[in-house]
């Protein structure tokens, strides 16, 4: 990145710095203070966390013993604590700041998919980066042409009362490469409030392909922004799972897939459990901007309590040839929560096909009589059908990591 | 008697669906349910069942001597009574397997046991079907034999079945009547017989291959005639319902 340029991403963001975001609750980042930037001690060893931080870390998918795992990237509060970068040929893992001594190029790769003046959440996080001189967050990479089938597993906790997490993570797939990321969000078990800004750009090179799981586990006083851009190149596929199924103060996402290299494929699948109070309102987006590109985004949304869910979703196809389908499923359990599905398909070239399917209701009597004329009490069959309405197949992993998604999804549903 | 309904009225959405319905059928015995579209045959089904949505407003219904009159489905069925639905939801995310675990009482986390993994096969269900979800994208035919399979499992006391032959192909229909016969102990002498029955039946069809003791006509919310099965179907066949009216006119 040039002098021009840089001088530029920082005078957006200062511009932006109290730029509200166009949808979700309105976060006072005042209320929350900055912690120092890696004040904390390095782990030798992942195993090293206490073993109450090892359960939580487990519950996102974040094994510390990094069994069946080919990385791991871990950061607490503003400090990156631990980075295996050792265990695949295939894959650099490394802390941003790192990468960026490393690879001067890594530069151009900073605020290309995510604005800095997107609003004041990403203005915070590039203002942060310039007066600390530190990027936080992760960057990772899997070489032209390799093929890692375990994940590299990346987690950002908060582990200290009313801060505000930022962190800035790059990930690239190489030509003709494939990478599997499993990420966990957490917060200890002893923080009322946080607040988590994630900004993450990707970028799949051509023929390249990235499956992208994330479990989020906060806790109920935490607000959560995260901010999401993936640039897609020529026949590269992108696959993102997300599942929350914990409670949270309020998290507001709409992470976009630019689709601008032709064959290139972008799946969103989402899992979206409303609890307490819960404010949760997330999409996905996909732009089809290449002939041939396909989008696909599918989601299912439990609201219990008193919890509020928008689930939203937005294909866009500017370019014949394209094709898109959007799914919203949503169950709502109780009278005091609330599912509000926003589909929109859009649409600015002719000879293209998109598609969306929404349904939003309670459970369905008749499923319930179906499974109490099998032997099962009400509250059973409930909670078997809403189990099994969450746990939706998760296409576009290797067998293994297949199924060890599937046992995080069922960890996460069984709590329902 | 194992199955004893006394003078049962049911309402349905506030309207009065059955009016005064008396039926009993002892051990081993299996009866038939024959009457036009809209009688209330399903909806003497799912009253025995217990579904909520039907509010008894008169009667009771006895099993095993047992007041079951204010009961809970599952608890019906615990008892021994068992349903195979003619057009049943699909679930998502509940597999066929998970319904046969439960059925059978197993543990969640088992293998399906060798006796059910058998039954699927008899009924013409692969290992990878068992996984599907249940009844989703399922063809008629694959309907009823999970149906039936999933009945097998539970081997109930008292089994009802709606149209059990509705929408399946002729080589399937004795396929699945041969199974409806171990689920009625047909491959028993009649005198042994324990297990009993109660078929909807349209058109009568499956009774070429199920035999039965007794069948009932549904009309208007009562039963206007009961009778030797064989009998009451060759008048139906002639003088359609029809004939039915006339002769419950005369009761």
């Amino acid at each position: 990145m040039d002098v021009l340029s840089v001088r530029n991403v920082y005078s957006d963001a200062e511009r932006a710095k109290d730029k509200k975001a166009p949808i979700g609750a309105d976060v006072t980042i005042e209320n929350f203070s900055d912690e120092a930037v890696n004040a904390m001690d390095l782990l030798d060893d992942l195993d090293d966390v206490d073993k109450k931080t090892k359960k939580t870390l487990l519950k996102v998918g974040v094994d510390t013993e990094e069994n069946n795992r080919s990385g791991s990237f871990l950061q607490v509060d503003q400090s990156n604590i631990f980075t295996n970068n050792s265990i695949s040929d295939s894959i650099e893992v490394m802390g941003m700041s790192v990468a960026l001594d490393k690879y001067k190029w890594l530069e151009d790769y900073l605020w290309k998919v995510v604005k800095p003046d997107a609003d004041k959440y990403t203005a915070k996080t590039a203002l942060r980066e310039q007066e600390t001189g530190v990027t936080s967050g992760y960057f990772v990479r899997s070489l032209p042409g390799t093929k890692e089938v375990m994940p590299v597993q990346a987690c950002m906790f908060i582990g200290d009362e009313a801060i505000m997490q930022t962190a800035h993570n790059v990930i690239i797939a190489e030509e003709n490469s494939e990478l599997h990321l499993i990420t966990g969000c957490a917060t200890g078990d002893d923080i009322a409030s946080a607040m988590h800004v994630g900004v993450s750009e990707m970028y799949l090179k051509p023929g390249s392909k990235i499956t992208f799981t994330m479990v989020h586990n906060w806790a109920e006083q935490v607000e959560v922004r995260p901010r999401t851009g993936v640039k897609l190149m020529d026949d590269s596929t992108y696959i993102n799972n997300y599942i929350l199924t914990s409670p949270v103060s309020t998290i507001q996402s709409y992470p976009t897939a630019y689709c601008d290299g032709k064959n290139s494929r972008a799946i969103f699948q989402s899992i979206q459990g409303g609890k307490k109070d819960s404010i949760i309102d997330v999409g996905s987006r996909v732009l089809l901007n290449a002939p041939n590109a396909r989008g696909e985004v599918i989601s299912r949304a439990v609201s219990q309590d008193e919890s509020k869910i928008y689930s939203r979703g937005h294909l866009s196809g500017t370019v014949p040839g394209v094709k898109g389908h959007l799914e919203c499923h949503g169950l709502v359990l109780s009278d005091d929560s609330m599912i509000y599905a926003v589909p929109e398909l859009e649409a600015s070239s002719a000879n293209l096909e998109m598609s969306h399917e929404a349904a939003v209701g309670k459970i369905s009597e008749e499923e319930i009589n179906y499974l109490t004329s099998r032997g099962i009490n009400e509250e059973d069959a409930e909670s078997m059908i809403v189990r099994g309405f969450l746990n939706m197949d998760i296409t576009g992993l290797p067998d293994e990591l297949a199924e060890q998604t599937q046992m995080m999804i069922d960890m996460s549903v069984d709590g329902m | 008697m194992l199955l004893e309904i006394e003078n049962l009225a049911v309402e349905v959405g506030g309207k009065r669906v059955l009016k005064d319905i008396n039926l009993s059928i002892a051990e081993g015995e299996t009866h038939v349910l024959l009457g036009p579209n809209g009688a209330g045959k399903s909806t003497l089904f799912l009253t025995i069942l217990g579904f909520p949505q039907y509010t008894v407003v008169n009667g009771t219904i006895k099993f095993k001597g047992q007041d079951i009159t204010d009961l809970t489905t599952a608890e019906r069925v615990k008892l021994g009574i068992g349903v195979s639905f003619q057009t049943p939801p699909s679930i998502r995310g509940v597999s066929v397997r998970d319904l046969l675990k439960i059925e059978s009482h197993q543990d969640m986390d088992e293998d399906l046991n060798p006796r059910m993994k058998e039954l699927a096969a008899q009924l013409k269900f692969s290992d990878e079907f068992l996984d599907r979800d249940v009844n989703f994208g399922f063809s008629g035919g694959e309907v009823k034999r999970s149906e039936i399979l999933q009945l097998l499992a539970q081997m109930p006391d008292f089994t009802m079945f709606d149209e059990p032959d509705s929408g399946v192909d002729i080589e399937n229909v004795e396929l699945i009547a041969s199974e409806i016969g171990t689920l009625l102990d047909k491959d028993k002498p009649q005198r042994s017989r324990v297990r009993s029955g109660l078929l909807i039946t349209h058109l009568g069809y499956i009774l070429n291959f199920v035999s039965a003791d007794k069948a009932h006509v549904l009309m208007d919310g009562r039963i206007s005639c009961s009778g030797n099965p064989t009998e009451i179907l060759e008048d139906i066949r002639k003088n359609g319902f029809n004939g039915c009216v006339e002769c419950a006119q005369c009761l």
